[in-house]
């Protein structure tokens, strides 16, 4: 059995904060400048070159990339041979993210109450998925996500009858009205399958894979490209103003589900698709 | 076009504004979003009034991050605007001119755009750290228990932004979309 405490978790959470806030991983960067230099509107590649600089900018001035730095979503999934030491786990992953997002200069845009709305001025709490995992790791992913592209989300209860064309019709139909609003070229993430809050998750979880990665399944794979393809045809563009670059992916996860349904989820994510990921 | 203007706007300034145009803000504009155009609102119902001028001003829907010492702001990018579709129309037939965000906005908002000869622009969403840089003092003037969504003074050069929706009415999500649409949904 090995051993982690919860001032390890604290630590890992708070720098993950504020590394996700301010630096892109490298498959997002990359898609960036491919589309970049494809971009057949002039506008739509000035908006991604004035993208490229802001990256640039937020790195070298620790000015986080977004000034919604978002609610914090966190993966974590924990080996069952992992003991945890020193007190609440939801405590310390949630004092991560209150010294992250206030020693990293970090919006604060939680509200305690979804009604009365009086901000917590820490930013927790933090929105937590624990999973269970063999070994004696502890895997965390910090997706902070930002309300912008997050209410341009669905969830569809469609009919098993729907089938396959159902789905792409639903995904799209959640694309076009995002439109500008979701901060184009976006990141599709999808959950097909499951329950109503599985598919949600998987689409979440969508988010987090890299955007050059295809599905193992290949006729997931076949989808995930047809899809990209159709959404760089509405005409949307980098910023809603017009041109190609409308996506950079869509991710597609799945998950055995109900013979009465086909529950389809679209999280979508604005080009700002923050994620760190570490390892105890 | 590229265009270079002051604010508070000029009617006449805003008259000559096309949508699809780059134009340059150089002055005072003011952020205001949700949580605030929710307390303005309130206000003008009670018949009091509002921490700001409206005549020829210029809001910008936005809610900074910290700023780090020795710096104006932290990143300061737009935010949706339709959210402040519903307060909009009655801040424009007050004198508001000008609206800064980024996103559709609805068919009121439209027509008292139209109505009151004023516009929309869009900042580039999510550059926030580069928007940052126009932007050279910050002075938060009311509301300050809203913390990010408190209003701020803000004095801006040369801040890049698109006009989306002009004082005729053209739409530019509509007409640029339509030039480099594939498919028809």
């Amino acid at each position: 059995m090995k051993i982690v405490t919860t001032n390890e978790i604290t630590k890992t959470v708070k720098e993950m904060c504020i590394e996700a806030s301010h630096f892109l991983s490298d498959d997002m960067k990359n898609a960036l400048d491919t589309a970049s230099n494809h971009e057949k509107s002039e506008l739509g590649k000035q908006i991604l070159d004035q993208l490229k600089d802001n990256l640039k900018i937020a790195g070298e001035d620790m000015i986080p990339i977004c000034q919604d730095t978002g609610m914090a979503v966190l993966f974590i999934e924990i080996g069952q041979d992992v003991h945890i030491e020193g007190g609440w786990i939801e405590d310390a992953i949630n004092q991560g993210v209150r010294e992250g997002y206030t020693e990293g200069y970090l919006r604060k845009s939680v509200v305690k109450c979804p009604l009365k709305r009086e901000n917590t001025k820490d930013n927790t709490p933090a929105v937590i998925h624990y999973s269970m995992i063999p070994g004696d790791k502890i895997h965390l992913t910090l997706a902070p996500k930002g309300f912008g592209s997050e209410n341009m989300s669905r969830v569809f209860m469609l009919k098993p009858a729907d089938g396959e064309e159902g789905v792409k019709e639903a995904i799209l139909t959640a694309v076009r009205d995002a439109g500008p609003n979701a901060c184009p070229p976006m990141v599709v993430g999808v959950g097909i399958g499951g329950t109503f809050e599985k598919c949600a998750w998987l689409a979440k979880k969508a988010l987090t894979r890299p955007v050059d990665q295809r599905s193992a399944i290949p006729y997931i794979k076949d989808m995930e490209n047809e899809l990209l393809q159709k959404i760089n045809a509405t005409g949307i563009g980098p910023g809603g103003l017009g041109g190609y670059t409308t996506a950079f992916a869509v991710n597609i996860e799945t998950f055995p589900t109900h013979i009465a349904g086909l529950p389809v989820a679209v999280n979508i994510c604005c080009h700002v698709n923050r994620h760190s990921v570490r390892e105890l | 076009m590229e265009k270079y203007i002051e604010a508070p706007i000029l009617p006449q300034d805003i008259q000559e504004l096309r949508a699809g145009d780059m134009v340059y803000i150089s002055g005072t504009i003011y952020t205001a979003r949700d949580a605030a155009h929710k307390r303005m609102q309130e206000t003008l119902e009670r018949g009091g009034e509002l921490p700001l001028e409206l005549q020829n001003n210029v809001i910008y829907y936005m809610g900074p991050s910290p700023a780090r010492e020795g710096r104006a702001i932290g990143s300061a990018g737009p935010t949706t605007a339709s959210r402040m579709d519903k307060y909009a129309p009655q801040l424009l037939d007050l004198g508001l001119k000008g609206m800064i965000g980024k996103g559709k906005r609805s068919q009121a908002v439209m027509d008292a755009i139209i109505r009151n000869k004023a516009v929309y622009f869009a900042a580039i969403g999510g550059a926030g750290a580069l928007l940052s840089k126009s932007i050279t003092q910050s002075t938060l003037i009311a509301y300050d228990d809203l913390g990010t969504e408190a209003i701020r003074k803000l004095t801006v050069k040369n801040f890049p932004v698109i006009v989306v929706i002009d004082s005729l009415g053209n739409n530019l999500y509509e007409t640029a979309i339509e030039e480099f649409q594939q498919m028809k949904f």
